[in-house]
């Protein structure tokens, strides 16, 4: 396992009494897009918040077992969480740029943590919006509001806000569910781009986006892993028959 | 074709009502100003009242309002938006905070002249503040506070949890995400709140009448001396407001133009309220674009 290594070690995560997540064990590759796939309510939230601490906002949710990043079990509580997140970006389902202008969207972060100077900002936030592919869109206006753009831009605003504080992983909640078809497409390739530089865990309910983008897929049920393996493996010949039966869609 | 009827009936009805309190409420602004304005002149604005000759103006209340009414607002904004925050964001879900829910709930439902015997026995007596200023700004802090909380609270606990979370994942500590993320979402509801309880700083008597006093002492407004009893800015000495005023020459004025006055002043105290109120929106609204970029 090399310094920036995610994975999970038997980890289970509750909602009260509930589990939610059942002692999953999984290691991801570096620079390389892992599909979390299954049908609603199967866990794979739940299994992605848990990778950066998110499930700590929820008044109830406890998590077991370990999460590797690096030689850090980030489940340990002494764990500065305020630290670990800024390594850790998180996209979600509804993209929810800041109530703040473009351009202080994605500054806000690394501005925050120590980086000082307008022209290393402006930097940032156009190396950011470049990598997104949002540059030429919005380079005209940096100072409107993000909740001006479309729904497919913001959602590429917020990936960008996520990278300026230059995290080695990215954590995505069914990233394009919420989009057009168009949209969509922008942010698989987008996502196909990132895997040079990021280990990128994306949760899909869309098959075919599992197939397009990730080179490992998961298979969640009920809350336990059931396969993972290489997303080739996975959707042409899988080992288990409730695989079989989700990719082709018998259930779910 | 009968689902179209009954929409036809609830809409007519909705607007009777809302056409009707349209009326009453014009009608009683119309009413007042109409019956004040015709007294409202700059000497009126700034003179001193008479006790038993015509003529007197409500100069030191108008004066004594409107500082009351900063000074309650330094008093009650931060502590209100401070204990909000705390309510929605760090207080766990548990028994105490229940309790202290509960409490607020009927603080804010507590009846003004309560208030103002408890700001007699505690803040003027007790804490020996006297009649004063302060002790008319506690006393209203008490009145208000609950409300200012209730409002943040639910202000904040209205910001999507998708913007906190946001915040969080960058990497931002507790108090930025709630400072920087969160507060700008919630600061038009938050404004709209201290503009409520402002609103009832204008116009709260009964709970004054025993904590900043129902007389004025002669002010010197050349002496900017807060610590000097002459000196308007003075927060310890005894001050009258607009409200308690229209109050008292109304029940015990001895000037012939007692009815006068207290219509003029009304007139005055219903502007001042909407002047504050536009005032205090723009103010609002402006900050917000500031801080969010928006339109
Ligand atoms: N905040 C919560 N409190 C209690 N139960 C929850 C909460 N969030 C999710 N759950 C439950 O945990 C299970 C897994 O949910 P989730 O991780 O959102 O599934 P998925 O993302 O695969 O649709 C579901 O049964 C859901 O009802
Ligand atoms: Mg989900």
């Amino acid at each position: 396992m090399s310094a920036q290594g995610l994975s999970t070690n038997n980890l289970s995560v509750f909602y009260g009494e509930k589990q939610a997540v059942k002692k999953v064990s999984m290691d991801f590759e570096e620079r390389s897009v892992t599909a979390l796939i299954g049908p609603s309510g199967c866990g794979k939230s739940t299994f992605l918040r848990s990778l950066n601490r998110m499930n700590d906002l929820i008044s109830g949710a406890r998590i077991e077992g370990e999460v590797w990043i690096g030689d850090k079990n980030i489940c340990d509580p002494h764990t500065d969480v305020v630290r670990l997140r800024q390594r850790i970006g998180m996209v979600w389902q509804k993209p929810n740029p800041f109530h703040k202008s473009i351009y202080e969207n994605i500054a806000f972060g690394p501005r925050y943590h120590g980086v000082k100077g307008r022209k290393q900002l402006d930097e940032i936030v156009e190396t950011c919006l470049r990598k997104t592919a949002l540059w030429d869109e919005v380079k005209d206006r940096l100072s409107q509001s993000g909740l001006a753009l479309s729904g497919g831009q913001q959602q590429r605003l917020c990936i960008a806000r996520s990278l300026a504080v230059q995290p080695n992983i990215l954590l995505m909640d069914e990233p394009a569910s919420a989009l057009d078809p168009v949209s969509t497409a922008k942010i698989e390739e987008l996502i196909s781009e990132l895997k040079k530089d990021y280990t990128i865990v994306i949760v899909t309910h869309n098959m075919q986006q599992a197939a397009r983008v990730s080179d490992r897929t998961a298979f969640f049920f009920l809350g336990d892993l059931i396969e993972y393996d290489d997303t080739q493996k996975m959707f042409t010949n899988p080992s288990k028959k409730s695989t079989d039966d989700y990719i082709s869609g018998r259930f779910g | 074709m009968r689902a179209k009827t009954v929409d036809r009936i609830a809409t007519a009805i909705i607007i009777c009502v809302a056409g009707f309190i349209m009326l009453v409420l014009a009608a009683l602004l119309g009413y007042l100003l109409v019956r004040g304005l015709k007294h409202i002149s700059f000497d009126f604005l700034t003179s001193a009242p008479q006790a038993i000759k015509v003529g007197g103006g409500i100069g030191p209340q108008l004066f004594n309002s409107l500082f009351l009414l900063v000074l309650t607002m330094i008093i009650t904004v931060p502590l209100g938006i401070g204990a909000g925050i705390y309510m929605s964001e760090y207080a766990k879900d548990n028994k105490l905070t229940a309790f202290i829910r509960l409490i607020v709930e009927v603080l804010s439902s507590f009846p003004s002249i309560v208030i103002g015997l408890f700001g007699l026995l505690v803040i003027v007596n007790t804490f020996g503040f006297g009649y004063s200023l302060l002790s008319g700004a506690l006393a209203l802090t008490v009145f208000n506070l609950p409300m200012m909380v209730r409002l943040t609270e639910q202000s904040l606990r209205n910001v999507p949890k998708e913007q906190k979370e946001a915040g969080l994942a960058l990497g931002l500590s507790r108090w930025k995400t709630i400072s920087s993320i969160m507060i700008p979402v919630a600061l038009p509801s938050i404004v709209t709140g201290s503009i409520l309880a402002a609103g009832r700083v204008f116009g709260e008597a009964a709970a004054l009448l025993f904590t900043a006093g129902m007389s004025s002492p002669r002010l010197d407004f050349t002496n900017w001396n807060p610590l000097s009893p002459t000196s308007p800015l003075n927060p310890m000495r005894p001050a009258e407001t607009l409200a308690v005023h229209i109050w008292k020459i109304n029940s015990e004025g001895l000037a012939p133009d007692a009815p006068e006055i207290a219509a003029g002043a009304s007139a005055v105290l219903v502007i001042m309220v909407l002047l504050f109120n536009l005032g205090a929106r723009w103010f609002g609204r402006v900050v917000y674009r500031k801080l969010t970029a928006s339109k």
